[in-house]
């Protein structure tokens, strides 16, 4: 099967202010894979894929340069940022949904899409919640508050919610550090469920959890990729000795 | 001293202080009603007032407070929460933002008989709208406009970040973000500054004498009228202090304060009416 690249970072520099924290970074991202940035805190990685779906547009003080083509198109050109965000999706760190009922929270992607009828919300609620496994836990409970859920089915409900205005890449910052083990492995098997469908891109802290559901691996160090691999090269036999030491616990 | 008798004093001292609080508003609350309450009745309530207010009753100037403070708040609250909105959404913080912070700062601390001169000068006479309803509730919507803004900003700041980058991920546009995230989340407490705003409004004399406000029990026909107000009624009965007149003048005060009240227990209804499907 030859694999087709959906993500190409070409040169990407970024400043806060004076701070440079994205170095010279290029990386290709395959299509319908999940692609693992780790590194210690503070490396940059969560800057990097905030950078996918144009979410530092919202700081002021962030300087980019380089280039980011997703389907040959450089999204750091003057783009369509809404039309951007729908088809990269984005799961943060804390579970975020909104105040609202369960199913507003999925009906609001579509919504302010344009999506009215009842009918059509209805098939997009049920079909993203048994898509991120979470249906069967909350099909009698669509009215209650979002806010009720537990801290797990939150970050699901953010994954539906996500899921709900039909993304090719879905972005993951660090998405398990705030859920406890059992939550956390089932967000681990949905996203290796999501993959047939989706591109993902995870930033994760935890290295068991790049090894285990990633297929690509990058690893950042105070703002640079030194390391591109497959995940089992990475793991197994590193060639740069800073990644040797972070995934073998050294520092980190 | 021990430390334990000494920390034992304190709060005695510190828990005295917030009694006094409470003590002030019954001793007022009920001095009101004791003298006021003899006053009321149907007719005090609906019927105009004759002799200068000695007999009838108040209802032009329950009438005429009604219509000051609705102006007053249509006009602060768009201007207001539109404001903040820009403070907190569009803007940096920067020289920008520090110039219209220190502006409604102090336009905060500007004595309300200044806003009524202004009013006069400018409302009355410059734009030529007369003494009138609308010249009044202008001017108590220029006064109490900072209280809105600056308690709208509060409240507007305190919107979840996470709530707000999760919209924009979803494809939510600025507009969109700040109609379905923003404001339903800030609603209690912008509604908690037009509260205050409503309170101040009614209860100020200073900024419709020259503004709005006449001793003639006529009912106003439109804003381009001038109309009596309670506290206006009240500084004249008081000023003229006959037994009954007198008499009048507690009635009138309860009545400001049980409008006050109400009022304000209306929007603590309808703020949790609407904050009630938001709970962090």
């Amino acid at each position: 099967m030859i694999m087709k690249t959906k993500i190409k970072i070409e040169n990407l520099n970024l400043w806060y202010g004076t701070f440079q924290a994205l170095k010279n970074i290029n990386l290709e991202i395959l299509e319908k894979c999940v692609t693992a940035i780790i590194g210690p805190s503070g490396c940059g990685k969560s800057t990097l894929i905030r950078c996918l779906n144009r979410m530092n547009d919202l700081i002021d003080s962030v300087r980019i340069e380089g280039r980011i083509f997703i389907d040959d198109v450089n999204i750091l050109d003057d783009i369509d940022v809404v039309s951007l965000r729908r088809r990269v999706g984005m799961v943060f760190q804390k579970p975020n949904p909104f105040p609202m009922t369960v199913y507003d929270n999925i009906a609001y992607g579509p919504r302010i899409h344009g999506v009215k009828d009842r009918k059509t919300l209805d098939k997009i609620v049920e079909n993203t919640l048994k898509e991120s496994a979470l249906w069967e836990e909350v099909k009698d409970k669509l009215r209650t508050p979002a806010l009720d859920l537990s801290g797990g089915q939150q970050q699901r409900l953010c994954i539906a919610r996500c899921l709900a205005v039909n993304p090719e890449i879905i972005l993951f910052d660090e998405p398990c550090s705030a859920l406890d083990p059992i939550s956390t492995g089932r967000i681990e098997d949905l996203i290796r469920k999501l993959k047939e469908n989706y591109t993902i891109v995870i930033v994760t802290h935890n290295m068991q959890q790049a090894a285990r559901v990633s297929d690509y691996t990058a690893f950042m160090y105070l703002g640079e990729m030194l390391e591109f691999d497959t995940t089992k090269n990475i793991f197994t036999n590193p060639k740069n000795e800073k990644t040797e030491s972070y995934i073998s616990g050294r520092f980190g | 001293m021990n430390v334990y008798k000494e920390e034992k004093i304190m709060k005695t001292l510190l828990w005295g202080s917030a009694l006094f609080t409470v003590f002030i508003l019954v001793v007022i609350l009920s001095f009101l009603i004791i003298k006021g309450a003899g006053a009321l009745s149907i007719d005090f309530l609906t019927k105009i007032p004759t002799d200068s207010g000695e007999k009838g009753g108040i209802f032009p100037a329950i009438l005429g407070t009604v219509y000051l403070v609705t102006i007053a708040v249509l006009t602060a609250a768009p201007l207001g929460i539109g404001g903040a909105i820009y403070l907190v959404e569009f803007q940096r913080e920067g020289i920008i933002t520090k110039i219209i912070r220190f502006g409604a700062d102090t336009l905060n601390g500007v004595p309300s008989i200044i806003f009524g001169l202004f009013g006069f000068a400018f409302l009355v006479y410059y734009l030529k709208l007369g003494v009138c309803i609308l010249s009044g509730g202008l001017t108590l919507g220029f006064m109490i406009l900072p209280t809105v803004l600056r308690t709208s900003e509060e409240a507007l700041r305190t919107v979840s970040r996470g709530d707000i980058e999760g919209s924009y991920a979803l494809g939510a546009t600025k507009l969109q973000t700040i109609k379905n995230i923003v404001l339903p989340q800030s609603l209690s407490g912008i509604i908690t500054g037009i509260i205050l705003g409503i309170g101040r409004a009614a209860g100020e004399t200073a900024p419709i004498i020259f503004t709005a406000a006449i001793l003639n029990p006529v009912l106003p026909k439109s804003v381009f009228d001038p109309t009596m107000s309670l506290p206006t009624h009240l500084y004249n009965l008081v000023s003229e202090a006959t037994p009954d007149k007198l008499l009048n003048a507690y009635g009138t005060a309860l009545v400001l304060v049980m409008i006050i009240l109400i009022t304000t227990y209306s929007a603590l209804l309808l703020r949790r009416y609407f904050t009630r499907n938001i709970r962090r």
